[in-house]
């Protein structure tokens, strides 16, 4: 029993962090019409930009709010200078620029930091488990993980559904010529989307790297989740984006732990444990599938365009 | 009629020229490059550009050239690499192979081609007993070997039961089977993960602490190995489980894992402090050519690598077409390995030692790798019978 609390609290952790980057994502991908494959590449400079300051400032938090920084003004830059050109094209086009610039940021990686990978150690009051109820220990690390990403997605869902600039982004989505007619700057408005979806994809970097390592390319392949995500929550919407990513994190995690179990019973040892890591990398896909034949707007889809 | 002559003498020389530029060892190295495991490749190649420092950059009187080639850890891009040096370039040795199933898919094309390939690190339990040829020799182990070292260790410690976890791949299964081979206690679990993306292994750990298993193995090379300790440390089972290894500590991923890795032991055929001459010149050598980095046994075994192709060229005196005499040669083992000494089994896979490493801290402060005792001597992989070479 404890087992399971323990595998869906796993689950969640890994879930919210997909939520993080895949939020940032839906955004730019269902407001800007934008397909920004180098979202991946934010999240690894969130994560380098954190290792880098934290060792600077000795100070885990204070380090972390400063990267976000970074990489907020790095998103801002990035639109400014280069995607901003991009948004009258074709989403192919859109595609060979953004992987462009995949490239242009590992390399660049390599050069400042070098091929190495970094570090990024956590302070002692952070690397203690926590016991959340009689007789399950849970890192008190992923906790501060799935605490932070639920205010994250409490306020941003404050700011989309109760201010005005939340607003003009939900008014966006839905018809950008409208908004663009009404007189809304809407260069703005997509500069300041998509320095928070960058925002957004650095918040997620920085706090896998403890877990991970800060490395070269860590984005690009949780990047292929993060899309899986947006096709199952429905394109452009926060709230299904939020549900479609706990659902994955938590299908996932399920898959690979009790799955080879499951398995063994059916199967002889070495056939299941070979098996069953691959089928459970299946099953998120396998869900994407079935909810791209029976809902191909997703669970949750942002009001009609 | 004089000056056509000429010409045409002068053309057949121009002609005879590339012939004549053949005349130099052509090395193929086939290693990963890019991507978070490039590190490693650049090890072995650093430590291989050492050998032929060391070897004047010549084979035998002869030029050596040496095309790199990259893997990107993809079993298909490897057998493409393979392919490319063998049919275009031609080369006379392939050397290089991190990863086993790397190996595994490129092995045909170079055995069918009769080319010489040294493995300077993968050891897949297939090409020590049913693929193996001729034409290939190890300069590292077979998998199961380190980790059955390890599972000796264990029995000594007195560990009564364990849980394995490794990656879901050629090696990840030779490295669990390993363990398993010579560990008697009991094995109550063992997981295999998704290799090489899943980098997240906390439902794994979960499982394992629930166990109520006495220790854990692992087996995570390079980055993996990194995030594997530093999952480990933080949900707090370092305090509670001890853990066991193979191949996941080594210079390149200690900078990274630090403090998680002190007390935590390894089995490895190679240390940076074994007592031999040779090795002392090359770890000293190597980090006064490559400031700032430490060699890792990946390198020890690229050295190595170039080592025994200099006994079989010089063994031939230069004449690459010789390759029963060059295969003779290198089944004598006959120059001087940095882990001292060792035979080659009828499988071309080394008979020889495993130690116990562990984590200290060294004269400058820095975390380093120790030799600790030595866990078996003259130790052969266990498929040798399976292979039709005697």
């Amino acid at each position: 029993m404890y087992l399971v609390v323990e595998q869906l609290l796993n689950g969640l952790q890994f879930g919210l962090l997909l939520f993080l980057l895949a939020a940032g994502l839906t955004l730019v991908f269902g407001i800007m019409d934008f397909v920004n494959l180098a979202h991946g590449s934010l999240y690894m400079m969130g994560a380098y930009f954190a290792a880098t300051f934290v060792a600077w400032t000795g100070s885990f938090v204070l380090g972390a709010l400063l990267a976000l920084g970074a990489t907020l003004l790095l998103g801002i830059a990035l639109e400014y200078v280069a995607l901003r050109h991009l948004y009258g094209r074709d989403h192919l086009d859109q595609v060979l620029a953004t992987f462009g610039l995949i490239l242009f940021f590992n390399d660049a990686v390599r050069l400042i930091w070098g091929p190495a990978g970094l570090a990024l150690p956590l302070p002692t009051w952070l690397t203690v488990p926590v016991q959340i109820i009689p007789g399950v220990y849970y890192p008190a690390y992923r906790l501060m993980i799935i605490v932070v990403a639920l205010a994250v997605a409490a306020l941003l869902y404050l700011v989309v559904m109760r201010t005005r600039v939340g607003m003009l982004i939900r008014a966006g989505a839905s018809n950008r010529e409208m908004i663009g007619a009404l007189g809304i700057n809407i260069k703005l408005l997509f500069t300041l989307v998509f320095g928070l979806g960058a925002a957004l994809a650095g918040l997620a970097g920085l706090m896998q790297a403890p877990i991970l390592t800060v490395q070269i390319g860590m984005g690009e392949n949780i990047l292929i989740l993060a899309f899986v995500i947006i096709v199952i929550g429905g394109i452009g919407s926060i709230r299904g984006v939020f549900m479609a990513a706990i659902f994955v994190g938590i299908i996932d995690t399920m898959g690979r732990a009790f799955l080879p179990d499951l398995l063994r019973k059916v199967l002889s040892g070495a056939a299941a444990s070979t098996a069953a890591p691959a089928l459970s990398s299946m099953l998120i896909y396998l869900l994407m599938a079935i909810i791209l034949v029976l809902r191909p707007e997703g669970l949750f889809p942002a009001a009609k365009r | 009629m004089k000056k056509a002559f000429w010409l045409a003498g002068a053309m057949a020389l121009a002609l005879a020229q590339p012939a004549m530029a053949a005349d130099s060892v052509k090395i193929g190295f086939v290693s990963t490059f890019s991507g978070p495991t490039a590190v490693i490749g650049n090890d072995m190649r650093n430590s291989f550009e050492l050998a032929l420092d060391h070897l004047g950059r010549k084979i035998d009187g002869k030029p050596v050239e040496v095309i790199y080639e990259d893997d990107q850890q993809k079993p298909d891009v490897g057998k493409q690499k393979t392919e490319k040096l063998v049919q275009s370039d031609k080369v006379d040795f392939i050397v290089g192979y991190i990863w086993s199933n790397v190996l595994l898919a490129s092995l045909k094309t170079a055995v069918d081609s009769k080319t010489f390939l040294i493995s300077a690190n993968a050891g897949p339990s297939q090409l020590a007993g049913e693929l193996c040829s001729p034409y290939v020799f190890s300069t590292s182990w077979q998998n199961d070997q380190t980790p059955a070292a390890m599972g000796l260790y264990m029995n000594q410690k007195g560990v009564k039961s364990v849980f394995l976890i490794g990656p879901n791949y050629a090696a990840g299964k030779d490295m669990l089977a390993g363990v398993k081979s010579t560990f008697k206690g009991e094995v109550v679990g063992e997981e295999y993960t998704v290799w090489p993306s899943q980098l997240d292994f906390s439902a794994e750990l979960t499982k394992a602490r629930n166990s109520k298993a006495e220790s854990i193995f692992v087996f995570y090379p390079g980055a993996a190995g990194v995030q594997f300790l530093n999952q480990y440390a933080q949900a707090g089972i370092k305090a509670q489980i001890p853990l066991y290894t193979a191949f996941t500590i080594d210079e390149l991923s200690l900078p990274l894992q630090k403090d998680n890795a002190i007390g935590i032991p390894g089995a490895q055929e190679w240390v940076n402090d074994l007592p031999n001459a040779e090795n002392k010149k090359f770890v000293e050598d190597y980090r006064k050519k490559y400031p700032g980095l430490r060699p890792t046994y990946y390198g020890a075994q690229a050295y190595d690598a170039a080592q025994l192709i200099n006994s079989a060229v010089v063994a031939v005196k230069g004449d690459l077409t010789k390759k029963d005499a060059m295969k003779a040669e290198m089944e004598k083992a006959n120059f001087k390995s940095l882990r001292g000494p060792f035979k080659y089994g009828n499988n071309h896979i080394p008979i020889q030692n495993f130690y116990l490493q562990d984590v200290v801290k060294d004269a400058d402060g820095q975390l380093s790798l120790k030799t600790v005792a030595t866990i078996v001597k003259d130790d052969q992989d266990k498929f040798h019978g399976k292979c039709s070479m005697k």
